[in-house]
């Protein structure tokens, strides 16, 4: 077996199911020690993929949530204003002066550090999920650009920190805008897409292991034909497996037993009222029979 | 395994074979350079490079930048490696050599397209323009496979110009700062009721002083260009146009469709003019073709829409509103469109004619949904615009 397959076997023992193209991405990644960027629609796993990635290498997820006006000072580094002023005060009534304080009061002691220093400090090499960068500003990622290219950071009164690890960096996106090309070029690329019939049954048999193999077909089946219907919000991986958990909750054996407990589970699937509206109880009992 | 290309015998190597791999994507519109092979080399040494099913998904993640390029991939590495020898490595055009031959519209039209018309009526010659005796622009079925040079279209000179009008239309739809002020990193104020509360935290020293701005509420322009064959005679004004407004503007968004919808935004974006209007004829492919208006833009609202339009956004329809698709499936996709929250403006240069009335059917239909139509042929028509953009 070759080491990616190994990698996706791995991944599959933590319950993701990752595609070849994903896994070989990863793999590839993980190699030359370059950012993973993940593409995809809400719902498909991206950040999932992070999460087991540190159960894998049995090691620690460093989370930035990026969000608009997201800035140094949040994302790697703050220094801790009032135990500095604290302890200027102590110093003063202790009589000390000067530079010792000064000393003092910019070491590593009063350093806040944010999830970028964090990362890149930790002894055992972590995984850093870089969430939604998208969503950030582009002076932000041009930042990100300058710290995923040396993994270092320059603190003024400090100096250079520089890595101790290597982060496993994984950054993903919705495509709410245009990322640079500086920063796909840096990256190694998987696009993330719903998962064919067979992935997702492996995926609700991960995540659901005492499920009927017959309801779980129909499950997947009928999320599948879903898909292909003209809906605003497709429903993603984790809607079908609220959808599996809804119906194993309400006891239903099969799809087709009874429409108005179908029609009501439909709530895990169906996120907005105009697709609410496209999905009549008759369409819902055409798709359910079909994947029967 | 499958067929695999037979390279020549005199090949030299392994790297030669990737980088002209690499090369081939180039042509084929990826973004790759010396970076990505030395990438890709890299990463064909951590997997079994004999096995195609692993080269491929490797040179996959390397290569591939983005959703478009990540689902084209597939056919475009079958070409280089399994096509028996057939690499086929200049079907692209956007070269100088391909372009040069197709560039007077007349010779490519008599010798090359199916169509029967001539540059400013699609149809001429048994088409329906001719039969009807009135000379009638009508909409043209007929997919124009020639490709069409873009740099005769529109020429450096001309996008400067269109880049003024487009800054001075930008800047009047944009400036939508609020009245209100709020908490704001930088600003020109300072928030002091926050600074007293934060001061306490320090005791009583104002170490931080957070300002207050007033937000900017930016309005985004998305631009969609009719280039079917009706289209033809304006395309020159309005795609300079669209390329002025890509350059002053960072969040404008452009598309141009004729059969089918093209983003080109990244292409505009290009550093160098010139190389940017090569991207385009790349992308213009089938240009000057027929017309499926509202089949188009109901693509557009299924797919770049929910991207990139909101609430504070501004579509522009650059079109002559002359349909093959029925009417209803325009009229929804605009429904579609507007239910984003975005404001519709429909430029039409056959409004500036004399007594020029909407009653093609596809703008008639169109008319309910749109907040603004009005009449737009050159540059003179758009920079006058200016004044009633401000209002939209």
């Amino acid at each position: 077996m070759t080491e990616w397959m190994t990698l996706s076997a791995q991944l599959a023992d933590h319950g993701y199911i990752a595609s070849p193209d994903l896994a070989m991405a990863l793999h590839i990644a993980q190699k030359l020690g370059r950012p993973l960027l993940l593409e995809g629609a809400a719902g498909v796993g991206k950040t999932e993929v992070a999460r087991t990635l540190s159960a894998v290498f049995d090691t620690k997820l460093i989370r930035l949530q990026c969000y608009e006006g997201l800035d140094a000072s949040h994302a790697i580094y703050e220094w801790n204003y009032q135990r500095q002023l604290l302890a200027i005060r102590a110093a003063a009534e202790d009589g000390k002066t000067g530079r010792a304080v000064e000393d003092r009061i910019f070491s590593e002691e009063f350093l806040l550090q944010r999830p970028l220093l964090q990362a890149i400090r930790q002894e055992k090499a972590p995984v850093l999920l870089i969430d939604e960068i998208d969503r950030a500003d582009q002076e932000f990622e041009a930042y990100l650009l300058e710290i995923l290219s040396d993994f270092q950071i320059s603190v003024p009164e400090l100096g250079t920190l520089t890595a101790k690890t290597r982060p496993h960096v994984i950054l993903t996106s919705n495509g709410t805008r245009d990322l640079s090309d500086a920063l796909r070029r840096r990256c190694i690329y998987a696009f993330v897409d719903y998962p064919d019939r067979q992935t997702e049954l492996a995926i609700l048999a991960a995540r659901c292991p005492d499920l009927d193999a017959r309801l779980a077909g129909q499950i997947v089946g009928f999320v599948q034909a879903l898909r292909k219907e003209e809906l605003e919000k497709k429903p993603g991986i984790a809607e079908m497996l609220d959808f599996a958990a809804a119906l194993t909750g309400l006891g239903l054996n099969d799809l087709n037993d009874d429409p108005h407990i179908l029609r009501a589970t439909l709530v895990t699937l169906l996120k907005t009222q105009s697709d609410r509206a496209n999905v009549p109880i008759e369409v819902a009992q055409r798709l359910a029979g079909k994947a029967a | 395994m499958t067929r695999v290309t037979r390279f020549a015998l005199r090949d030299p190597g392994a790297t030669a074979r990737v980088s002209g791999f690499v090369a081939h994507l180039r042509d084929h519109g990826f973004a790759l350079g010396v970076f990505e092979t030395q990438t890709a080399m890299q990463a064909l040494t951590h997997i079994n490079a004999a096995d195609p099913v692993q080269v491929l998904l490797a040179l996959k993640s390397v290569c591939a930048a983005c959703e478009d390029d990540s689902k084209r991939f597939g056919a475009l590495f079958d070409a280089y490696w399994r096509n028996e020898g057939r690499v086929r490595h200049k079907t692209a055009p956007g070269n100088d050599k391909v372009a040069r031959h197709t560039r007077t519209n007349r010779e490519a039209l008599g010798q090359q397209s199916q169509g029967s018309g001539t540059i400013d009526s699609p149809d001429a010659g048994g088409g329906e323009a001719m039969a009807d005796g009135e000379g009638r622009l009508v909409a043209s079925h007929v997919q124009n496979l020639m490709k069409k040079d873009m740099r005769d279209l529109v020429s450096p000179g001309d996008i400067a110009e269109a880049a003024r009008v487009a800054r001075r239309m930008a800047k009047a739809m944009r400036d939508r700062r609020s009245r209100r002020r709020i908490a704001a990193r930088k600003g020109a104020q300072i928030d002091f009721r926050k600074v007293v509360r934060k001061s306490l935290a320090t005791g009583g020293e104002p170490i931080h002083l957070p300002r207050r701005n007033r937000p900017d509420r930016p309005v985004q322009i998305t631009a969609l260009c009719d280039v079917s064959g009706s289209m033809t005679v304006y395309a020159r004004v309005f795609l300079s146009f669209l390329a002025g407004l890509i350059r002053v503007d960072d969040t404008a968004d452009a598309y141009l469709f004729h059969t089918r919808l093209a983003r080109i935004t990244g292409a505009l974006r290009d550093d160098d003019p010139l190389r940017a209007l090569n991207r385009l004829t790349l992308l213009a492919d089938g240009f000057g073709g027929g017309s499926k208006i509202g089949s188009n833009l109901a693509l557009f609202a299924q797919t770049y829409a929910r991207r990139f339009v909101s609430g504070r956004s501004v579509v522009i329809i650059l079109s002559d509103g002359y349909d093959t698709d029925p009417p209803a499936v325009l009229a929804a996709a605009l429904r579609d469109i507007r239910r984003r929250g975005c404001k519709i403006i429909w430029l039409n240069p056959l409004k500036g004619w004399k007594d020029y009335a909407p009653v093609a059917a596809g703008m008639a239909a169109a008319l309910p949904y749109l907040d603004m139509f009005a009449a737009a042929n050159t540059l003179e028509n758009l920079s006058a615009l200016e004044r009633d953009l401000a209002w939209v």
